[in-house]
């Protein structure tokens, strides 16, 4: 009986209040094609308290490329980046900004 | 047989207090066991032994007299169990054919045979031979568990690319990949879509028409990822597996169907889509 009264204490289909489940937390680094060799790098499902005029403005001037920033309706504000700067900017969320990595996917070939 | 290799000692007391009750013992022992090695002769080693060491506790229980002597014997054979048959069953083998022409002759024929084998294995007992034979049964009689995963069935042949003039690329064998990997053309279709950024469409031949200049190496690394998000099981690895479509929650599953475990796999999203090319024109 004991041991059932030790099981009460605990529910372990509690909610722990860890959000990780979450889908919405995903940083997606997604990459499209332009006309002839030339690319083009989205960043979409950056945190809000992060200030992003401030992130685009340090990482067109890391990459030395153009960027802006597009308001979308449902995902929010998305930075882009010209040419393929994927693996740099999923570089520069882990460093700079102590993002998990497992939160961000890159999309594309 | 059995009783001999196990129990040297034991069997030469035995043998001199009262023979005509050990021959009768021991007569039925070989039927029974070879019965047991049947059973396990796919199998390891190590089990015929420890249905051997059955056979050999019943006897003994079987035997009138057992004495603090006895069990100090047994004991100790348990540490120089193999030396001691490696030495005892050429000798026994013969000892028990004789044993079993009297019996009858029906026993001969399978037992024989038995005996035959069971002096191969005595004499080839290094770890390597047994192992590589236990692997040899296992990949006759069922392949799976032998960890061979080369079989045809989960090839996945190369994506095949072609360039159709210079903005499209065809990709020619989608469907076959599909078919290889037990999924909804569709599905992977959607998701080579989302993943690359582009739209496209299926010409006459079922090939696939992307918009966009696309390396074979390029669709490999995104076919990885697919087989990754939604043809491999998480819990064994195994590629054989299922998806559905539950209508009541309108969720994927993927449900292997080799372990038999279930999973939700995320729908594809397209995500956003940054404006390319001529803008639209202000309304």
């Amino acid at each position: 009986m004991s041991t059932i009264q030790n099981l009460t204490s605990f529910d372990p289909f509690a909610d722990t209040g860890d959000s990780e489940a979450q889908p919405t937390n995903y940083i997606h680094i997604r990459i499209q094609q332009r006309n002839g060799r030339k690319t083009l790098t989205t960043v979409q499902g950056v945190p809000n308290e992060y200030d992003l005029k401030k992130i685009l403005k340090v990482l067109k001037k890391d990459f030395a490329c153009n960027g802006n920033i597009v308001k979308d309706d449902e995902l929010g504000e998305v930075i882009q980046l010209q040419g393929d700067q994927r693996v740099k900017v999923s570089e520069f969320l882990t460093t700079q900004l102590q993002l998990p990595k497992k939160n961000i996917k890159i999309h594309g070939f | 047989m059995s009783d001999l290799g196990f129990d040297p000692t034991l069997k030469k007391k035995k043998k001199s207090k009262k023979p005509a009750e050990d021959s009768a013992s021991a007569s039925p022992a070989p039927s029974t066991d070879a019965g047991v090695e049947d059973m396990f002769a796919g199998l390891k080693k190590k089990k015929k032994s420890s249905s051997k060491k059955l056979a050999d506790d019943l006897l003994d229980s079987a035997s009138k007299s057992p004495s603090v002597e006895d069990l100090s014997d047994s004991l100790g054979d348990l540490t120089l169990k193999k030396k001691k048959k490696k030495s005892k069953t050429t000798v026994d083998t013969t000892d028990f054919e004789a044993q079993l022409e009297e019996a009858g002759v029906e026993d001969i024929s399978t037992n024989g045979e038995e005996a035959e084998e069971e002096k191969e294995i005595v004499s080839g007992l290094s770890y390597q031979t047994l192992l590589s034979r236990f692997f040899d049964l296992l990949k006759v009689n069922n392949p799976e568990l032998a960890g061979d995963r080369s079989g045809p069935k989960f090839r996945i042949p190369p994506p095949l690319c072609q360039r159709d003039g210079s903005k499209k690329t065809i990709f020619a064998n989608v469907q076959e990949i599909a078919t290889v990997l037990q999924r909804n053309p569709e599905h992977l279709i959607q998701f080579l879509f989302a993943e690359l950024g582009t739209s496209g469409s299926i010409d006459g031949e079922k090939r696939l028409v992307l918009k966009g200049k696309f390396q074979p190496k390029q669709m490999e690394s995104v076919l990885r990822r697919y087989i990754l998000e939604y043809v491999t099981c998480k819990t064994c690895k195994s590629m054989n597996t299922e998806l559905k479509r539950e209508s009541a929650n309108r969720l994927h599953f993927l449900s292997c169907k080799a372990c038999g475990s279930t999973r939700s796999v995320s729908s594809i999203k397209t995500g956003f889509q940054a404006q390319i090319g001529r803008r639209r024109r202000t309304e």
